[in-house]
């Protein structure tokens, strides 16, 4: 059973430093902020070319105080599968966790091969995509994570004309021990399921799938960005969930949901965000759509 | 005690990681390479090298990410790969030299696709060639036994800090077997002591970010001065590998105390030299095949001799300069092509030689590509001919190309040739 976490329960220490130079109200940030503090200092962080690859710093200082080793966009899987051989080899793998964390693109896209290989090869590693949506680090271009109809620069008349992967039950074809969706509007929600799959370490790869909303590559305003993730998650848009040992279970947000008139109307998330503003009706009915099939095949998990 | 075994190249390369007590393998299937790391499986499954991890990984770029990793976490690390394999591995090549780990990575030679050719060329081994990577080169099994074991001494001295490729023939090497000695392990220990990683993730008292990014110029840090720029970084490692050069020179002799085998001076070996008046320069395979070579043109009145090249980056400029000194000619035998240039070692030799006080006349062939078979006779035709020109002077710019067989393409003669 899953116990949501207090707020002063959560560890006062900062693992990262006031002044990166991320976007003003990011929500990557914040979402690494809890992380690291649900894993502690004994940890290795691994990040390929991202938004995180900014959060780290320049030559000479970083924010962050664990180490941290940079890789290339494609490669954050097989360089945390490095990073835990070696502890292996040097008899320190009891002792220190080792973190993954890719945005959406070096996770769904570019990164998935070397991820399904880690997970593949039970990799005892937590793996963390921190979803925007898109390619933001580069200029907002499209990705395989990136929703139908969202305007970006790769896209920039019609919108995109396909669904976003649904990177959860990818992940779950793998047989992991542990896979989590989470949103970084719900730190506590999020704190718990890193603690969650720290204690399972031993167990292979442990998969965490964060919807973090971007300002800039979203359109709204920078005081919006808790609403919003709270509004993907009260819509229904994004199911927050865990599968432990293949046992699907709903997180406290989005339990009540499976009943569709507790959901928010859709609008209320796809408005306040210029990336959907040329929406036509039938679009909008295609998301509607794509999200009561998604309700109905979690549904039909959980009922049983 | 020291023993003598029977061993394929590829084994040879195994049995150099078994003896340099390598923490961490992580590889991919490819032909020629494969069968090094089976045997390495072998030795971590059956408890013959305890607390190596072998990451069986699903690509050679995740083969060569993990080993960036693992090296950069505190192991001694290995990894091999060929042609395909290697260039699938490319953006990773420069990461690893660029972050100063002390990787060595061993190339069983194989042409470049396409067309797919499973058999050898140098081609692989020498598009590697900008990637601030020591390149030694084999010409037997034994020889990849003991650069394997010099290439860790190397790569991990504080002076140099950059990874180091060990490459040879595949096939003509990599699945012949020769008599090789492999070492007293003890013996090797004393050669290679533990791995003291500069990195060393695990350090949590002395947290470091790994591989960030860095600026056009230097960032002033304040009370800690100025970090160092990009291009800082890039001179660094020019710097590094310039150094290497007397480190291995060093270390060759330091090998050759203990295990009393040697490699000429660790940067190049010769044959005959000493009297000769045309030299062949060449690496690997054709090397071997030269040796043959010279003294078939030696019975037939030519004083000929051999410059092999065992390091190939750092390029030794003023070693060759040396080695070149007392002939009038050189013969250069590349088994790969500088696309839309000439061949690789031709025109990094005349390059070398630029201003040196005694210019040899340099005459480059390209031979064997794809596998094809090079022979003493055709290496030695090579010489008389490129001495024959000489007269003339006016070909010895122009490749040319030995063991082509565009006489036996019909098409050919219908189309009018290429």
């Amino acid at each position: 059973m899953f116990k949501p976490v207090k707020i002063m329960d959560l560890p006062e220490e900062e693992m990262i430093l006031p002044g990166t130079r991320l976007c003003p109200s990011c929500a990557p940030q914040l979402a690494y902020r809890f992380i690291l503090k649900a894993l502690g200092p004994k940890t290795i962080v691994t990040v390929p070319a991202s938004c995180m690859t900014v959060v780290h710093g320049m030559q000479g200082a970083t924010p962050v105080k664990v180490p941290v080793l940079n890789t290339t966009f494609e490669t954050v899987a097989a360089s945390a599968s490095g990073i835990v051989a070696s502890l292996k080899n040097l008899g320190k793998d009891k002792e220190v966790t080792v973190l993954a964390i890719a945005g959406d693109g070096g996770t769904v896209d570019i990164g998935i091969q070397g991820l399904s290989g880690a997970a593949e090869r039970n990799t005892d590693m937590i793996y963390c995509c921190y979803d925007n949506e898109a390619y933001m680090n580069t200029g907002i271009q499209r990705s395989g994570s990136t929703p139908f109809g969202a305007i970006t620069t790769t896209t920039p008349i019609n919108g995109k004309l396909e669904h976003k992967k649904n990177m959860g039950m990818i992940m779950e074809a793998h047989g992991l021990s542990y896979i989590a969706t989470a949103c970084a509007s719900y730190p506590q929600d999020l704190y718990a399921k890193f603690v969650k799959a720290k204690e399972m370490k031993g167990q292979g790869l442990r998969y965490i799938h964060v919807l973090a909303p971007c300002p800039p590559g979203w359109g709204f305003d920078n005081k919006l960005t808790i609403e919003i993730g709270r509004l993907a998650v009260k819509t229904g848009f994004w199911p927050m969930y865990e599968i432990i040992h293949g046992k699907m279970e709903l997180s406290k947000e989005s339990k009540r949901l499976v009943d569709p008139t507790k959901r928010k109307p859709l609008e209320e998330y796809l408005t306040p965000q210029r990336r959907f503003r040329k929406l036509n009706p039938s679009q909008l009915q295609e998301i509607k759509k794509y999200v009561n099939d998604t309700w109905e095949t979690i549904n039909k998990r959980v009922s049983c | 005690m020291p023993r003598v075994m029977l061993l394929k190249g590829n084994h040879a390369a195994a049995y150099a990681c078994k003896s340099a007590r390598v923490g961490v393998v992580a590889a991919y299937p490819i032909t020629p390479q494969s069968p090094v790391v089976e045997k390495i499986s072998e030795f971590v499954e059956s408890g013959e090298l305890p607390g190596t991890q072998f990451v069986k990984v699903e690509s050679e770029q995740s083969a060569i990410t993990a080993v960036i990793a693992a090296s950069a976490t505190g192991s001694r690390v290995f990894t091999a790969s060929s042609a395909n394999g290697l260039m699938y591995m490319f953006e990773l090549l420069p990461w690893a030299a660029g972050t100063r780990l002390p990787i060595v990575l061993c190339i069983a030679t194989r042409a470049v696709a396409a067309p797919w050719s499973v058999w050898t060329d140098h081609t692989d081994a020498f598009m590697t060639r900008d990637c601030g990577w020591i390149t030694f080169f084999s010409e037997n099994n034994q020889e990849i036994y003991d650069t394997v074991l010099m290439a860790y001494r190397v790569a991990e001295d504080p002076s140099v800090y950059l990874p180091a490729f060990s490459a040879y023939d595949g096939y003509i090497l990599s699945h012949t077997q020769m008599p090789v000695q492999v070492e007293d392990i003890e013996v090797v220990d004393q050669f290679l002591p533990p791995l003291k990683h500069h990195i060393n993730l695990t350090d949590f008292d002395n947290v470091k970010g790994v591989g960030p990014v860095t600026l056009p110029h230097p960032p002033d840090r304040h009370e800690f001065g100025h970090a160092p720029g990009y291009f800082e970084y890039k001179f660094a490692i020019q710097r590094s590998l310039e150094r290497s050069l007397p480190e291995i020179k060093k270390v060759h002799k330091e090998f050759c105390e203990i295990f009393g085998r040697s490699y000429g001076n660790g940067i190049y070996k010769t044959y005959r030299m000493e009297d000769a008046e045309v030299a062949i320069f060449a690496v690997m395979s054709v090397a071997s095949e030269s040796r043959l070579a010279v003294d078939y043109l030696r019975e037939q009145g030519v004083k000929a001799g051999l410059v092999s090249l065992k390091v190939f980056r750092p390029f030794p400029i003023e070693d060759l300069r040396k080695a070149f000194k007392n002939v009038s000619n050189v013969v250069v035998f590349d088994r790969e092509i500088g696309y839309g240039y000439e061949g690789v070692l031709s025109y990094e030799l005349k390059a070398a030689l630029y201003k040196s006080s005694t210019q040899p006349d340099i005459k480059g062939y390209i031979v064997g590509l794809g596998g094809r078979d090079i022979t003493y006779q055709q290496i030695a035709k090579g010489v008389k001919d490129a001495l024959a020109m000489e007269s003339v002077n006016e070909n010895l710019i122009e490749t040319d190309y030995i063991g082509l067989e565009l006489d036996k393409l019909e098409f050919l003669k219908r189309e009018g040739g290429y």
